[in-house]
């Protein structure tokens, strides 16, 4: 397994490189760019046909965010939410186009996890005024200023590792497959004759799509709904209860 | 075979086994989740009714539980594919 290619490098500061990871990320934007704007193309005021679509999705957004952290908080997060599971589902899903998943790079869910744990400070301070927030890191007892400083620091740490992890994991295992695969249909064929047939890796056929329903399909849908959920309720949470009702 | 490259040698061997050792750190998510989702399994046989909520606390929990196993993989990983260990006696 290697590290992302380098596509070309931009010549300004000495060069600064970027990845297939960005190159991937402007397609999928590209790519969810051109999926809002067909689905909001021409709306008429009795939805039908791909309207009742958008409609049922961005209610289904709606409603989810609403439960989870409260009215107050719809309307400036629900868009967010929104765009943070479509890029994070469609990132990784990518890797069923046999592209690099944008999420097997650490930096992409580590850029994801900074905006999140900026959010709940910044959510903090919003409702608990600066000299409320760092109030809060004293609290209950002055002795666990280090221990809560850390907590708050591990925050993104763990979320960025985790989304990190699960799609590089079902990466890693997935090359690890095809090179078994590899070797395995090279011993099986040797005895043929002829290098054309017996180079023809068969048993990469078929087999490797059972795993990738579980770490493609699955585990990229499952981990899109972690980071966002995880951000709402972390969100929600360091505000106060009077922000969440909306007053 | 002089000495960097036999250190070289035996400082891949020991990151190879590291890495299978930080994969212990398997063990614990797989019992944690595996109780969780009985746990689940429990809620859902008391009160079919909230199926879907028990369904997505359990796997939100499920997520949390594992972190402590991604971090075993992530130094797996670091310790396969990046040999941090070896830039230290070539370096």
């Amino acid at each position: 397994m290697n590290g992302p290619k380098i596509m070309f490098e931009i010549p300004i500061f000495g060069g600064i490189p970027v990845t297939e990871t960005v190159t991937n990320t402007w397609i999928i934007m590209a790519f969810i760019v051109l999926l809002s704007i067909w689905l909001t193309h021409d709306m008429k005021k009795v939805p039908s046909g791909k309207q009742v679509i958008a409609e049922k999705l961005v209610g289904m957004l709606y409603n989810m965010v609403e439960k989870n952290m409260g009215k107050g908080y719809v309307n400036f997060f629900a868009p967010y939410i929104g765009a943070l599971f479509t890029l994070s589902a469609l990132g990784s899903l990518s890797s069923l186009l046999g592209m690099r998943p944008l999420t097997a790079d650490f930096s992409t869910t580590l850029g994801w996890a900074l905006l999140s744990f900026m959010m709940i400070q910044g959510n903090n301070i919003r409702c608990n005024g600066i000299k409320g927030w760092l109030k809060g890191f004293i609290e209950p007892v002055p002795l666990l200023l280090p221990i809560n400083i850390i907590g708050e620091i591990a925050n993104p740490i763990s979320m960025s590792f985790r989304h990190f992890g699960n799609i590089a994991a079902g990466m890693v295992i997935t090359s690890l497959l095809y090179g078994a695969l590899a070797s395995l249909s090279a011993v099986v064929l040797q005895w043929i004759p002829n290098t054309f047939i017996n180079s023809i890796p068969i048993f990469q056929l078929g087999l490797p799509a059972i795993l990738s329903i579980y770490f493609d399909l699955f585990t990229s849908f499952l981990q899109a709904y972690i980071i966002c959920m995880l951000t709402m309720v972390f969100v929600a949470n360091a505000g106060s209860e009077e922000a969440a009702r909306g007053e | 075979m002089n000495n960097i490259e036999f250190y070289r040698t035996i400082v891949l061997a020991a990151s190879a086994i590291g890495a299978g050792l930080a994969m212990i750190a398997g063990i614990g998510p797989g019992i944690g989740q595996g109780y969780a989702a009985g746990k689940g399994a429990e809620a859902v046989g008391r009160q079919p009714e909230a199926k879907g909520d028990i369904t997505t606390t359990m796997l939100l929990g499920c997520a949390v539980a594992e972190s402590t196993g991604i971090y075993g993989l992530v130094i797996a990983i670091i310790l396969l594919f990046a040999n941090p260990l070896v830039g230290m006696i070539t370096g």
